[in-house]
């Protein structure tokens, strides 16, 4: 028996959002008299971290701190129309649609705060610690929460945002397939190192190194969250899960946890992430998103570097120890490429 | 471990922010890690019921007769429920932005077209009291040859899965059982190569397995409105759907979702929204409809099986000059999501690199099996695991440093896309070389000089000559109905062989239909009739 290791690498791109059926996202903002804004969103936060990012988004557009703002998610008497959280757009989308609706919130807000100081709108600046005052005299000054109090009480202003972002259709030529899908891409690239056992066919990770480009890391933390997540998914994906083992046979098919194949906390390995940012156009900040393309380069790393580690390829996933024995009996045995 | 590569495109960026590039603890964190967060399910109604389906043994089978009467008298049971009583119980989820015919029923009625399809409904006051009933249930099935491989669906006098595609295949643009890419002349590309390789990939249907299962639970409120709570992640998209299939307006409902147990795909299908309303309408009580485990994993949609052949044609030094894709989508029984992953697949020919002739078929296929539906990375993922082992074989082929081999094939900024747009923005050049530095994966400085900001566009950025398919055919009489109308299903006329090519057809956008019941996301999708 021998344990052979090897590294495999993929590289991909991935499109942020898909309009073909044209793909708008709304936001609502508003201040209550305090000067803490809530957000009212119809989008879900599936555990992505959707609250998170929009409030951060929220909050840099208006100037005030992270705590001042709130976001409601998924209320359809009060959240305005999204399409989903899906197909990588949220970030993209609601981030957009959210900084739209900050934008114009902060336009009252501002026009508001003039009015107290009795100046000019676009001499005022926010500090983001929730004080704005006159651009380079910082000491005269108005907190949000006043302004708030004043629009609410005294001006008789809403400092309140819409926002909608839309991608509008696209029409799918039927002969070329020429088409607008998308309109920006993020980009990846994943080496993965694995150890192969020639005479169980396991597959061991051993390590996983990683670049990333997402326009603009909003919350690197929530980044470093999805990408490492996603490509212990990707990882699963390679190795384990299927739901008809035997496909297209549909026998056999695992009923709960203990029967469906997944990796457990003895199958993790070390993964370095690089995160690069070349910002989007058209992205809240430059951002793109990072939701689903992170397990896509694992599938393809981890199958070339079991070739890499003992000369077979698999092309059917999952790669089981099954198959890559199968394969290495095939060939008559391991037969390890360069050392790479 | 997280590194920032700040330095990279630098000049392109403004770094100046408060809130924007920090590590902020998330808004729902301390709910969630004390476990007081609040999902659908937490919210325990007072005199709620319990539904249940009765899913079929069979993957294809003629029902004769479904007999409810000893579940109906069964203990504790409120109602059951069938497909008659489902006021629109045919429905396409692509319906809501005019994509397909409606193929699924929420109830089977006549046939059953894979195992697990739901057949009845049993509403009780307690889950025991349901599971029990659904065993009283009596059904009559005539089972039917099935099919199950993507290929053999194809081939005729296979089974017919849904009616409603008598071919087997999602009808696209009203005449093709494919979609296409069409760049440039793939067979001159072949000729010209010094290798050639065809590959077979085949991906595996995949559990989205989420913590927390598929679920809803429907309320009476004031006013004759109905409150849902839901773990969908796509709120509108449910309510309009269940607007749709159960003939009210769409402000009927008030919907509250919003914190999910995870969805990667499998929470779009607005699977037992519709029933759960359903029952409390009958029946003027709160009802839950939550799937169990098994239910989540067997008929719950997993992601897609689909097959990829891949044809390359590659020169000495490394360069990709012909790319040819056949891709087929297992659908499973119904179109679900998978007829836009198609589309989504075809756009993505052929992955991130600068190749001048390109050309793609790729087929949405209906089997006897769950409806596959969108998982995380939906219409990419498989194709991008053909794609990227394809790549390395390649390289091997050619004898190149698969990195090396990669950056030179990396589409860059102003080059022509195989969909017809400029590239812009690119940056995988810059994570190939990123990723190999982190693992230490040395490359020549050639290489390392490579950006995706140089040596773009020009030659490349153009569109390359592209003949036509010969035998387009003509386009049939309408029978792309997409309009929320019970209208009778219009007889699907076959396509007469080989008749002479048209003029090539472009999209023209259909008038604005009137909506019913739901919203309308949009009106047109491509060049469809109704």
């Amino acid at each position: 028996m021998t344990r052979h290791r090897g590294r495999g690498i993929a590289s991909i791109n991935y499109p942020i959002g898909m309009n073909l059926g044209g793909d708008p996202s709304q936001a609502l903002v508003h201040s209550n008299p305090s000067g803490k804004f809530t957000v009212s969103l119809s989008s879900i936060d599936l555990g992505q971290g959707m609250k998170s990012v929009t409030r951060q988004i929220c909050a840099e557009t208006l100037g005030v701190p992270v705590e001042d703002v709130y976001v409601d998610t998924a209320d359809s008497d009060t959240g305005p129309h999204c399409m989903g959280s899906f197909a990588s757009r949220g970030t993209h989308r609601v981030g957009n649609a959210v900084m739209a609706a900050a934008k114009e919130a902060r336009g009252v807000m501002m026009e508001a705060a003039a009015e107290e100081l009795e100046v000019n709108a676009v001499d005022l600046e926010t500090d983001g610690r929730g004080n704005i005052h006159v651009k380079g005299a910082p000491h005269r000054s108005i907190s949000t929460k006043d302004v708030a109090i004043a629009a609410q009480f005294k001006q008789g202003k809403t400092i309140s945002g819409r926002g909608i972002f839309l991608v509008p259709l696209s029409a799918v030529d039927p002969e070329t397939g020429e088409m607008s899908p998308a309109t920006c891409y993020a980009h990846a690239c994943m080496v993965a190192e694995v150890e192969v056992d020639d005479e169980t066919g396991e597959v061991a990770m051993v390590r996983m190194d990683s670049a990333y480009e997402l326009g603009r890391a909003l919350n690197p933390r929530l980044v470093e969250q999805q990408l490492i997540g996603g490509a212990w998914m990707g990882l699963s994906h390679a190795l384990f899960e299927t739901t008809e083992p035997y496909y297209p046979d549909a026998s056999h098919g695992p009923r709960d946890f203990v029967e469906y194949l997944m990796p457990g906390p003895g199958d993790i390995c070390p993964h370095d992430i690089a995160v690069l940012e070349r910002p989007a156009a058209d992205g809240p900040f430059g951002a793109k998103g990072p939701g689903e393309m992170c397990a896509n380069p694992v599938m393809p790393a981890v199958a070339n570097a079991i070739f890499n580690a003992v000369g077979v390829r698999v092309d059917e996933l999952p790669i089981t120890p099954e198959k890559v024995l199968r394969a290495i009996k095939a060939q008559g045995g391991a037969r390890p490429q360069a050392r790479r | 471990m997280l590194e920032l590569r700040k330095d990279i495109f630098a000049d392109e960026r403004d770094d100046n922010f408060k809130e924007i590039g920090k590590g902020t603890q998330r808004q729902d964190m301390l709910g969630h890690v004390t476990g007081t967060s609040t999902y659908f399910n937490d919210h325990k109604l007072q005199g709620m019921l319990h539904l249940k389906i009765l899913r079929s043994p069979h993957a294809h089978a003629r029902i004769r007769r479904i007999d409810t009467v000893e579940a109906e008298r069964y203990p504790g049971v409120r109602r059951i429920i069938r497909g008659a009583d489902v006021p629109r119980n045919l429905n396409t989820l692509l319906s809501l932005i005019n994509f397909g015919k409606d193929d699924e029923p929420t109830l089977a009625v006549d046939k059953v077209r894979y195992k697990g399809e739901p057949v009845a409904a049993v509403v009780a006051d307690s889950e025991r009291e349901a599971s029990e009933a659904i065993a009283k249930i009596r059904v009559d099935y005539e089972p039917l040859p099935a099919v199950f491989d993507v290929e053999e669906a194809l081939k005729a006098g296979a089974p017919v899965v849904n009616e409603t595609y008598p071919k087997n295949t999602f009808t696209y643009h009203d005449i093709y059982d494919h979609q296409k890419l069409r760049f440039g002349d793939v067979e001159r590309g072949f000729a010209s190569a010094d290798h050639v390789i065809e590959q077979r990939y085949q991906m595996s249907p995949i559990e989205h397995a989420p913590t927390e299962t598929n679920g809803s639970i429907a309320a009476p409120d004031t006013n004759g409105r109905y409150v849902v709570y839901t773990s969908t992640q796509a709120l509108f998209f449910s309510l309009d759907t269940c607007a749709k299939i159960l003939d009210v307006p769409s402000n009927t409902f008030h919907f509250i979702g919003g914190t999910v147990g995870g969805g990667f795909g499998g929470k779009v299908d607005t699977l037992t929204e519709p029933l759960a309303v359903l029952g409390a309408m009958l029946t003027g009580r709160p009802v839950r409809y939550i799937f169990g485990r098994e239910e989540e994993m067997q008929y719950g949609p997993p992601r897609g099986a689909e097959r990829i052949y891949l044809k390359d044609g590659v020169m000495r030094d490394g360069r990709i000059v012909a790319r040819k894709v056949r891709a087929y989508f297992d659908s499973g029984a119904y179109t679900r999501l998978s007829s836009y992953a198609v589309v989504k697949c075809v756009a993505h020919l052929p992955g991130p690199y600068t190749i001048p002739n390109v050309y793609g078929d790729v087929y949405c296929v209906f089997t006897n099996r769950t409806p596959a539906t969108a998982m995380r990375g939906f219409g990419v993922t498989a194709m991008d695991f053909a794609i990227e082992c394809q790549m390395d074989k390649l390289a091997h082929l050619v004898g190149m440093d698969p990195m090396e081999f990669r950056i030179l094939n990396a589409y860059r900024d102003g080059d022509m896309k195989a969909h017809r747009r400029e590239a812009k923005n690119t940056a995988l050049i810059e994570c190939v070389q990123v990723a190999a530095d982190k693992a230490k994966w040395s490359l020549r400085e050639e290489f390392e000089r490579m950006s995706s900001r140089k040596d773009g566009g020009g030659v490349r950025a153009a569109v390359p000559a592209t003949a036509a398919d010969p035998f387009a055919p003509a386009r049939p009489a309408a029978q792309q109905r997409t309009t929320y109308d019970r209208a009778a299903q219009p007889a699907v006329q076959p396509q007469p062989p080989h008749p002479p090519a048209p003029p090539p057809v472009s999209p023209t956008p259909a008038p604005p239909q009137p909506s019913h019941g739901a919203i309308r996301f949009s009106s047109v999708f491509g060049s469809r009739r109704r």
